[in-house]
């Protein structure tokens, strides 16, 4: 059993696992932090951006300055943006069975994976990932497609060129790799392969393994998964939650019992409380509003931000932001709002019951219906002509680099009145500003990441137990940051096995067992003998049939006798058949005992003569020999076939057939 | 020998009150619990009394799986678990969870505030039952202790109905509910996997119909409809307010809006906005074009059809009416049709199944004098038409659904017992598996074979299969020994050596010594020889050496050659083998006695 890892992001895994006969990947997380390196994507022409200066080395040798532009002392690459896909190298991924989605943030990377590999398996997700994903997706490909650059800057990723760039362009990793998003064809194509699949749904693959995914209480639909089969049992612990947010609560028990548990997608701001974070959301947010100022809210179209809207609703009136407009402004708003409210089943029971009423889960239904929240596919259209500030406008993408939210960014940028509110902990805020600098705007930082923390996950393996962790190598120190900080890394006995990208670990797995079904017929006919109190054995004999990794064993079928033919009148001739060997025997011979069931059978003239190991009989009147030892008895008999036969069955009556 | 066992306390030959009681692997479990619409006595319910005769049900049933929220499934649930006395688990999907106390309350409203009834169930025992409910959802599997498990179906039937899978360790049964195996306009079909089940139970509502296609029933509706408009009459549709209204209304909508027509189309009961609400929120459960085009247009939200209000039934001109409930037994469509029923130019349009006792039944046969309470008699000029729009499978579908999950046994329930028989024999003939019909009260028992499960050591099994070749032949089939061994509960498969080893037990070696003489006029070595070649010529398929050291070796057997001191040409050969080797040790010795072939 194998694990080859091929992504290093620990909340954006790519992890692929041999079990048995099966190959799984879990998750295919898409790296987006490369998209930092890039300039922005403006949806207006900014006089700003393209002023930017090129870039040359000091001395002159190297001059890039079509491809990387400078500002603020950063020089970032002019082009599309691209992204950090998984590993492709390090196992042929058209072997690869399924792949295993935990949520839809871990399945960015998807068509890089399903097109152009020779992948041909199955894709399994919740109906919420798959739906919410294919938002993201669509999202992600409008972002890009709106405004397409022609330039596509390949010079700087030269190796020779690459280590004269200044950082942190120069410590780039495996910028070659790097790819340009997809398009709505292949995340179309890539989507047809999902079957969709329900909690606790169990999943037969090839008959040998069986696959669950269980609700994480990340985000809706968020699963982490369990692999087994009637022996062994792998968890994939990835993005799950202990809070109690708008998604079904995570289902932890299941998780017991693991040989090894695979443990990903831990909170990436450890030292953050979310509950803290989103007080200190809003009071910003009505500060801001307050002085007459602008509210940004740089996020995903999915997630964090319900639980945003749900905050705001309850304390926008006591904060007195009743007239102020919120503005949700994606091309996958709508459907995003939309989709949540459907999703009962995958919610938290405090909103599932909602919906038996029958009403919304969500509240943003009715700041909908209120007017109070309005949402547009991007800010051309009718957008423009509703504007209104001051305002809060929640808008992506994260990263700062392409999406609606570049245009806000250049245009409250130049006012301290205004602020920026980071939210989504994926991307270093000061790394997604550095383009937009010098910047006048407030900044303030309040990463929501509900995931895992250390604290909670060292009492949820105390919990369930596995015999084995295997976790990315981050959580095996404290963050750099923090190097002193011992309680913000995994400690646990034995210690988890670390993997970075690349990495291919050996799981500590020693299969003993499979399973097999008896035939009723055959489990009728089987004789049990109580070998030792409360153990009993019984012989098998039987056909093995195996089909689809599933073992039955079968009644030896009766030879079919053979019709009395010339050739075969001497009997003699028939030689027995090969191979049907007869089964162990086990236990000794009771002298006495024997010497009493041959008196009984007929045989009276036995000379008994002791040796070192047993006993030598001698049966004069037949004139055989019976040596009995402990654990061995030889039968000497010379052309007496019946009597050879007799002895036999009398010395096998007192032993024990295995 | 282990057996399923089937009653049915309600459904059996019969439509209503579906109530049926499966045990299975020392299990008992209670498949809907639902009232009958034909009757206002104690007949409405099923006989609990047949579980026991003193109180409480808790102790005998394992769980409660409610199929949909029709109240022939679900009627009798606040009665069940309240009035008799369940604590135990009940199962449905949200949606069913959902719909079903609403329509409960209304059921108890008509029979408690507007007949009059004592001795029925609350509004607070309907909230009570309600906490004892746990949602399900579609294909997750539910271990309702360590050895049920059950899992759900889509059953297409209304918005949340399941079919659901019953499992205790190899043994299972399927229930349907309700189910159609054909999409319509807001619903898809139902499905179920390849799953075998020892018994399906499905319902056979129509089981000797086969309908024509949706479209044309759907062409044939709105033509009628149409015409009574056309010529000012009044189109009374009574359904129930959740699930054909549905699909109607969608139907009726699209038409109005494409034949931009005027006249009004009304909904009678405040329940409807609801109704339509609880569409739009459990929209995943609908087919797939509305689940596609929701966010863009959801098909639940009606621009045509309006609240209804009591007078407006008096208003003159051509009107569209949906009124509650379905089979004119009561409320609000049987208020609706006395006032209608004598004018011709009007229509009453049944689009479901009445059970007997309706008026809705009455009129579907012919009746033309109806009795009312009172001593009045309405006469009914109405016209009146019956339209197959209840979402039940057709004969068609019933087979369909019996190759999907392939039974052992059939068993069929929630029909008329004729048209059960026509479809039994079907059955039978077709896939040659034994259908039953239980009777109410009735037990059906099926034995089931269940195979056993073992724990095989992977050594053996990974030897046998390697032993075994690549492909099996299946005239010469191979055979596998192996010792189980039985402690506690565990069954393990390994082979005899790993055995031994494992119980600490020594082997005991049997061996046996033979020898043979024979007279042969050749030197020792040259005897040797001669067994050699013969034994090699009889032998095939074994192997036969001879070995330097002066032996012969059969397999693992050894023969020597010696002469005695006074005849050279009396040969004595020694023959010593294992028990193991038993059968060959055995011939051998007979075959050398018999001498050495003189062609040698």
């Amino acid at each position: 059993m194998k694990l080859y890892c091929l992504s290093g992001h620990p909340t954006l895994p790519c992890n692929v696992l041999k079990f048995k006969s099966t190959t799984i990947m879990l998750d295919c997380g898409l790296d987006t932090t490369s998209a930092l390196y890039f300039l922005p994507l403006p949806l207006v022409h900014s006089s700003r951006l393209s002023k930017l200066p090129g870039w040359a080395s000091k001395d002159g040798t190297v001059n890039l300055e079509k491809e990387l532009k400078e500002c603020a002392g950063r020089v970032f690459v002019d082009s599309q943006p691209e992204f950090c896909l998984p590993e492709r190298e390090l196992l042929d991924l058209s072997t690869v069975d399924v792949i295993l989605i935990s949520n839809y943030h871990c399945m960015m990377a998807l068509p890089y994976i399903t097109e152009h590999t020779g992948f041909s398996g199955t894709v399994y997700a919740t109906e919420p990932t798959f739906q919410i994903g294919r938002l993201l997706m669509e999202e992600l490909v409008t972002f890009m497609e709106r405004v397409p650059k022609a330039q596509s800057a390949t010079c700087w990723k030269n190796k020779e060129i690459q280590r004269m760039l200044p950082g942190p362009l120069k410590d780039a990793v495996d910028v070659w790799s790097w790819k340009r998003c997809y398009s709505m064809q292949e995340v179309n194509s890539a989507l047809s392969k999902v079957q969709l699949v329900g909690y606790s749904q169990k999943v037969e693959l090839f008959g040998a393994v069986q696959v669950t995914p269980l609700s994480s209480g990340y985000s809706l639909g968020s699963s982490n998964w369990i692999i087994q089969s009637h022996y062994e049992k792998v968890s994939y612990v990835s993005g799950s939650s202990l809070l109690t947010t708008h998604p079904q609560p995570m289902d932890q028990s299941s998780l017991k019992n693991s040989d090894v548990l695979i443990l990903t997608g831990l909170t990436q701001i450890p030292t953050a409380n979310p509950d803290g974070m989103l007080g200190e959301f809003c009071s910003n947010l009505a500060m801001t509003i307050r002085a007459g100022g602008n509210v940004l809210v740089p996020c995903y179209s999915s997630g964090v931000i319900y639980d945003l809207l749900e905050c705001l609703y309850q304390f926008m009136d006591s904060a007195n932001l009743g007239t102020t407009p919120f503005y949700f402004i994606s091309p996958v708003a709508n459907s995003s709002l939309e989709f949540s409210q459907i999703f009962a089943e995958w919610l938290c029971q405090n909103k599932q019951s909602k919906v038996y009423l029958p009403e919304p889960p969500f509240p943003h239904a009715e700041l909908i219906q209120t007017n109070k929240l309005k949402h547009y596919p991007s800010i051309h259209g009718e957008f423009s002509s509703e504007f209104r500030q001051p305002c809060v406008v929640f808008t992506g993408h994260p990263s700062l680099r392409f999406g609606d939210v570049v245009h806000f960014m250049e245009l409250w940028g130049k006012s301290s009145l205004n602020t920026i509110i980071f939210t989504e902990p994926d991307f270093s805020y000061l790394d997604a500003l550095a383009p937009y600098q010098p910047l006048a705007m407030k900044c303030v930082y309040c990463p929501i990441d509900t995931r895992l923390n250390f604290h909670q996950v060292s009492k949820l393996l105390k919990e369930v137990q596995p015999l084995h962790v295997v976790c990315p190598e981050q959580y095996t120190q404290p963050p750099p940051a923090q190097s002193h900080r011992s309680d913000l890394m995994l400690e646990l006995q034995p210690p988890p096995m670390a993997y970075r990208r690349c990495s291919v670990l050996g799981l500590p797995f020693r299969r003993r067992y499979e399973r097999i079904q008896l035939q009723p017929e055959l489990a009728k006919a089987l004789v049990p003998s109580e070998i030792k109190p409360g153990i009993s054995v019984a012989t098998v004999s039987a056909v093995l049939q195996s089909k689809d990794n599933k073992h039955v064993l079968q009644p030896v079928p009766k030879p079919t006798p053979v019709p009395p033919s010339k050739k075969r009148k001497r009997l003699m001739e028939e030689v027995p058949e090969l191979l049907s060997p007869k089964p162990l025997l086990s236990g000794s011979i009771p002298l006495d005992a024997f010497l009493a069931s041959l008196h009984k059978s007929g045989i009276t003239e036995v000379k008994v003569e002791e040796t070192a190991d047993g006993h030598i009989l001698h049966l004069q009147a037949e004139d055989a020999l019976i040596q009995l030892e402990e654990d061995a008895t030889h039968i000497v008999c010379d052309n007496n076939e019946p009597l050879r036969t007799a002895l036999r069955d009398l010395v096998l009556r007192f032993l024990q057939k295995l | 020998m282990p057996d399923i066992k089937v009653t049915p306390l309600g459904a059996g030959q019969d439509v209503g009150r579906s109530c049926i009681l499966v045990s299975v692997g020392g299990k008992n479990i209670m498949l809907d619990c639902g009232m009958h619409m034909g009757y206002n006595d104690d007949r409405r319910f099923p006989d609990f009394s047949y579980i026991t005769q003193n109180g409480r049900l808790t102790d005998f049933l394992d769980c409660v799986i409610i199929s949909h929220f029709h109240l022939d499934h679900c009627g009798a649930l606040p009665y069940m678990s309240e009035m008799v006395g369940y604590d135990g688990p009940i199962y449905m999907t949200h949606p069913t969870k959902a719909i079903c106390p609403i329509l409960l309350e209304d059921f108890r409203k008509i029979t408690v505030d507007k007949k009059g009834e004592t001795n029925f169930f609350t509004s607070q025992m309907i909230k009570d039952c309600m906490k004892k409910v746990v949602p399900l959802n579609l294909h997750q599997t539910v271990q309702v202790d360590d050895e049920l498990e059950i899992k759900a179906y889509y059953a297409g039937h209304v918005l949340g109905a399941a079919m659901v899978l019953i499992k205790v360790g190899s043994e299972s049964v399927v229930y349907t509910g309700d189910y159609n195996m054909t999409p319509d306009r807001h619903l898809g079909a139902a499905w179920i996997d390849k799953c075998r089940p020892d018994i399906l139970i499905s319902e056979s509502t129509y089981a000797t119909t086969i309908r024509d296609s949706k479209r044309c029933r759907e062409r044939d509706f709105l033509k009628k409809v149409h015409e009574t408009i056309e010529r000012g009459g009044k189109v009374l549709i009574p359904v129930f307010a959740l699930g054909r209204a549905q699909e109607l209304c969608i139907l009726l909508e699209t038409f109005w809006e494409r034949m931009n027509l005027k006249a009004p189309i009304y909904f009678s009961t405040g329940l409807t906005e609801k109704a339509n609400h609880y569409y739009k929120l459990f929209i995943t459960w609908t087919n797939q074009k509305i689940r596609k085009t929701f966010v863009q247009r959801n098909m639940f939200e009606f621009k045509h059809i309006k609240a209804f209000d009591r007078s407006y039934a008096d208003n003159p001109g051509p009107m569209v009416v949906f009124a509650t409930p379905g089979m004119l037994h009561a409320g609000q469509s049987l208020q609706i049709f006395k006032k209608w029923a004598g004018n011709e130019k009007n229509m009453v349009i049944m689009p479901g199944y009445c059970v007997q006792g309706t008026v809705g039944h009455k009129i579907l046969n012919g009746q033309k004098k109806l009795e009312m309470e009172g001593r009045a008699t309405l006469e009914v000029k109405l016209q009146v038409e019956y339209m197959s729009f209840s979402a039940h499978a057709d004969a068609k579908g019933i087979m369909q659904l019996i190759r999907m999950a392939e039974p052992r046994n059939m068993l069929l329930v929630h029909g008329e017992a004729k048209k059960m028989e026509f479809l039994k024999d079907k059955i039978e003939q077709e896939f040659s598996i034994s259908c039953y019909m239980p009777a109410n009260g009735e037990t059906t028992t099926v034995t089931t074979n269940p195979s056993v499960p073992v724990d095989i050591s992977l050594n053996l099994l990974k030897r046998e299969m390697a032993l075994g070749g690549p492909l099996p032949d299946p005239k010469k089939p191979r055979t596998m020994h192996g010792t189980l061994i039985m402690k506690d509960s565990s069954l393990r498969l390994v082979s005899p050596e790993q055995a031994l080893k494992e119980l600490g037990l020594s082997e005991h070696q049997l061996r046996f010594t033979c020898r043979v003489h024979l007279q042969d006029p050749h030197s020792d070595s040259d005897t040797l020889s001669r067994i050699y070649s013969h034994l090699k010529s009889v032998l095939k398929g074994y192997a036969v050496q001879h070995l330097p050291d002066g032996t012969v070796m059969v397999e693992s057997i050894v023969l020597k050659v010696s002469s005695s001191g006074e005849d050279p040409n009396l040969k004595v050969i020694l023959l010593s083998w294992s028990y193991q080797d038993e059968e060959l040790g055995s011939f051998l010795s007979s075959l050398l006695k018999k001498g050495l072939p003189s062609g040698l």
